[in-house]
Parts: C-alpha cells; sequence; structure tokens
C-alpha cells in the first residue's frame, strides 16, 4: 500500500479496476472527484475491528476508504495481504487473458485462409465421407451418415454423458420425501442448524422427524404453491401449440437421416414440448404419463438398444459378415438401415434429458 | 502485411475474441452465474470456430442433392460433426455446474466465491 500514489483516486488505472468490477460506471467517476479530506474524517468513524474480506465484496466507498487509510492504522497485517493478493490476483488475469488472446490472433494470423478448398482441413476423410457416404450407410443427410454410422460410438458417448449429467443433478437436486431416509440435502441443512451444539449427533434424529423435515423441505422447494393454477390463456395455447411441437419434433427424428435434423435436435424441441406442457398443465397431469419409473426404463431401454445394434453392425462390419441390415433405397424414409433406430433412441434419451433438468431445477423431483 | 491474415479469416477472429471474453469473465467475476456465463460463451467461441474452419465458398451443405457425390459440391461434413459433439457436452456441464450453484446458495446463502470460500473456512473452524 505504500506504493500508492497520491492521485490514484483519478488514476486511469483506478478507474479501468472499477469498471472491470462493475460497482462503477467509469463516466460518471470520472466526474465525481472526491475531496482528499473526506477520507480522514471517515477513518475516525471506522470500527477496527472490521473483517477487511467482507469489505473486498461491499461498495466502493468502503474500498476507497480502506484504501485511504494511512500505514500506521493497519494494524491487521493478513488483511492487507488479501487485499493485495487480489489486486495481484486481477492485474495478473488481466494479462493471462490479454497473453492467450494475443498468442490465439498470432496462431490465426498464421493460418489458412478462409472458406478455401484447398485447405488442409478438407482432407480424404472428408472427401471419402462425401463420396462414399450414401453408398455405404444409406443415409441422404452426410453428417447424419457420419456421427451415426461411421462415428456411432462417440454418439453413443454423448448420449451417456446426457445420461450421466441428468443422474448427477438428479443426486445434487432430489428432494426425497417419500421413503423417509432424508436425502443428502437434508442431512447437510441440518447439519446447518445444529451447527452451534457439535454434540448433538445429527445421525440420531428418528425416522418420523427426518421424515417431516424432508416433507417441509419438499414443499417449501415446490413451487406449484406459488404459481398462478389453471392460466386459461397458457392452457389454451398449450393445447394449439404442444401437439404442432411434438409432432414437428417427431419429424425432425424421423428425417434425420433426409434432411437437417436429427435425434438431439429432435428430442430438444420434444423436451421443450414436454416443458411447456408441464408449466400450462402441472405436475399432475404431466405424471399421468411421464414419471420418473417411465424416465429410467425409457433412457435404459433406448441407450441399450443402442449399444446393441450399434455392437451387433460394428461386430459384423470388422469381421465381414452379413450384417443383414437392408439399407433400403436412398431417400426413402425407411431406408439407410439402423440409423433410423438409432436417431429416435437419442432423441428419447435428449427428450428425457431435457425434460428431467427442467423438473428437477423446478422442484427437485419429477 | 501482419494484420492482413486476422481480417481474411475474420470468423477466426471474432471467435478468438469472444473466447477471450467469456475467459476473462471466468477469471475475473466472482459471481459463480456469471463465471457459467463466461464459460457458455467459450463454449459458443468454439463452435463457431469449427464451423468457420468447416466451410468452403460457394459449396452446399452435405445433404446429397439430385445424386450429385462430389468432393467439390459439398461443404466438410466433419466439423459439424464436432459442433454436435460440443453442444451435447456444454449443455451436460452447464446443468452441473447450475445445480451445483444451486447447492452451493443452499448452503452458503450466496453466489460470491469469495464469501462461499470464507464460509465453508469457518464451517471447518467450527
Amino acid at each position: 500500500m505504500s506504493r500508492q500514489r497520491d492521485d490514484y483516486e483519478n488514476s486511469r488505472w483506478r478507474k479501468f479496476r472499477s469498471w472491470i468490477d462493475g460497482e462503477v460506471d467509469p463516466l460518471a467517476s470520472g466526474i465525481m472527484i472526491q475531496p482528499p479530506k473526506a477520507p480522514i474524517e471517515k477513518r475516525i468513524e471506522k470500527p477496527k475491528t472490521e473483517n477487511p474480506v467482507t469489505l473486498q465484496s461491499e461498495s466502493i466507498q468502503d474500498k476507497d476508504r480502506e484504501w485511504n487509510q494511512t500505514p500506521e492504522e493497519k494494524k491487521d497485517p493478513e488483511g492487507r495481504g488479501i487485499r493485495w493478493f487480489c489486486r495481484f490476483y486481477q492485474v495478473m488475469s488481466v494479462f493471462l487473458c490479454l497473453s492467450i488472446i494475443f498468442v490465439l490472433l498470432w496462431t490465426i494470423a498464421y493460418l489458412p485462409a478462409f472458406g478455401n478448398a484447398g485447405n488442409p482441413d478438407n482432407n480424404e476423410v472428408s472427401a471419402r465421407y462425401i463420396e462414399q457416404g450414401l453408398k455405404e450407410t444409406g443415409a441422404v443427410n452426410i453428417v447424419t451418415g457420419m456421427i451415426l454410422d461411421y462415428r456411432a460410438f462417440d454418439t453413443f458417448g454423448e448420449s451417456c454423458v446426457l445420461f450421466i449429467a441428468s443422474c448427477c443433478v438428479l443426486v445434487l437436486l432430489r428432494i426425497d420425501a417419500a421413503d423417509g431416509k432424508g436425502s443428502f440435502r437434508d442431512t447437510k441443512n441440518r447439519a446447518k442448524k445444529t451447527k452451534g451444539d457439535p454434540e448433538n449427533n445429527i445421525m440420531a434424529e428418528p425416522e418420523a422427524v427426518r421424515t417431516v423435515i424432508a416433507r417441509k423441505r419438499l414443499e417449501e422447494a415446490d413451487d406449484r404453491l406459488y404459481e398462478p393454477k389453471n392460466d386459461v390463456i397458457l392452457q389454451k395455447c398449450a393445447c394449439v401449440l404442444v401437439p404442432l411441437i411434438f409432432v414437428f419434433g417427431i419429424y425432425i427424428v424421423l428425417n434425420g437421416h433426409l434432411s437437417p435434423g436429427g435425434g438431439f435436435s429432435g428430442g430438444a424441441v420434444l423436451g421443450s414440448g414436454l416443458i411447456f406442457y408441464l408449466n400450462a398443465f402441472g405436475f399432475k397431469k404431466t405424471e399421468a404419463f411421464f414419471t420418473e419409473k417411465i424416465y429410467r426404463r425409457l433412457t435404459l431401454c433406448a441407450l441399450t438398444f443402442y449399444c446393441m445394434a450399434k455392437s451387433y453392425s460394428f461386430f459384423t462390419g470388422a469381421n465381414h459378415l452379413k450384417s443383414g441390415i437392408p439399407l433400403g433405397t436412398p431417400g426413402a424414409i425407411l431406408s439407410s438401415g439402423l440409423i433410423l433406430p438409432l436417431n429416435i433412441c437419442v432423441g428419447l434419451v435428449v427428450a428425457c434429458t431435457m425434460y428431467a433438468f427442467y423438473a428437477l431445477f423446478r422442484k427437485g423431483g419429477m | 502485411m501482419a494484420g492482413m491474415p486476422l481480417f481474411v479469416n475474420i470468423e477466426e477472429t471474432v471467435s478468438i475474441i469472444l473466447f477471450g471474453v467469456g475467459f476473462t469473465m471466468l477469471m475475473l467475476h466472482r459471481n459463480l452465474i456469471k463465471k457459467i456465463m463466461g464459460m457458455n460463451i467459450m463454449d459458443t467461441a468454439v463452435y463457431l470456430f469449427l464451423a468457420a474452419k468447416g466451410y468452403i465458398k460457394g459449396r452446399m451443405v452435405p445433404i446429397v442433392t439430385d445424386g450429385i457425390q462430389d468432393v467439390s459440391a459439398y461443404i466438410n461434413p466433419v466439423p459439424s460433426g464436432l459442433v454436435l459433439t460440443g453442444i451435447v457436452v456444454s449443455v451436460s456441464t452447464t446443468a452441473l455446474m447450475l445445480a451445483l450453484t444451486i447447492r452451493l446458495y443452499e448452503r452458503y446463502g450466496s453466489l460470491d466465491l469469495d464469501q462461499i470460500l470464507m464460509r465453508a473456512k469457518e464451517d471447518e473452524e467450527v
């Protein structure tokens, strides 16, 4: 702090820094100039026991006051160290970001020109996909033929990533009231409550109390209580739009090998249709046809079928056996072998995952 | 001369600048939600870069039309597939990060990373 200049308040770096912090409009601070005597008066009022770290996140006036203190007031070396570290961190991170941008732009300057057919990334791999793709996979859409036939295990991995992510969100956000065990979230909350007396063992609580607490948490998190129920406008709109959205999503999924689209985009459309239906009619109506059990079964069946089908076709392909899967006429809806069922599988997984994310984020369960 | 390739590859340049914006947000903001936004901006920059790399001037999307199966008729299909992979992974990681943020907010009552760390330290000491 001793290196601080006298006119630091008006320096460009100070303005830039507060602008980076998002605390002060740079133009506004340029007009308003603080009188130099003011900080000394403030300093007398300021209690010395105040924790300097909390000041970091408070208003800019507090920061100014902190910095304008004379060295003999700095009784707390740890606080000064933290402040110094924060400034150092910000300077270094700006420097790091700028240097990364600079190095990457330097690299860009040596890349081949945009849109040129002779670029090295347009090599024999993509040529092979374009020339032989239709004959070997039967898919008119070369990208679909690539991701669901040549690179099908890559797409299987993607579906698994989605499934695992939804499982992780389920573990993190689920509120378990039914079986009375008390989820992770409730354990944490009770740990917070009983922080005052550590000898109070959390696990000693009886099962019934825990169930009651879990129920209470579920009711608190369930925003069905706070939102308008049976909104007529939304429901009428949903009556018209939800079938259209579903038909459009199913069209995208089924025509993945003929036109732009496929399992991922169609599944996202289907999932958004489900979310719309849920918003209009509430969880009760949705639970009539889509529960957690159905979600689990659908996702598991889709992933298993995908894995089995592709393992079979890769096994037969690698051993030069006849797979017995007809490719059909290119352009027909029932063509291109396994791509259509695989698209349906991927679409189901994506739609279920989208809906699961929404339901978990909204009320901690499906 | 040194600056000219940057304007020839304007799409890549823009994607790098977007990447830098996202990375700066990730480093400088203490708010977890803003960090997640920065991460998503970085993802978007990567998609833009990949899409720009796959494009070839004057060619069609890689969907076979009129039975033409010539390399000189279509753009490169490989980066399109890679962008698809990227989008899926980005959705998954964003959902996971948001879920973790919700749990941190419930536990510590703050989205500020410094405050969360401080309160976690206090909890450990107790």
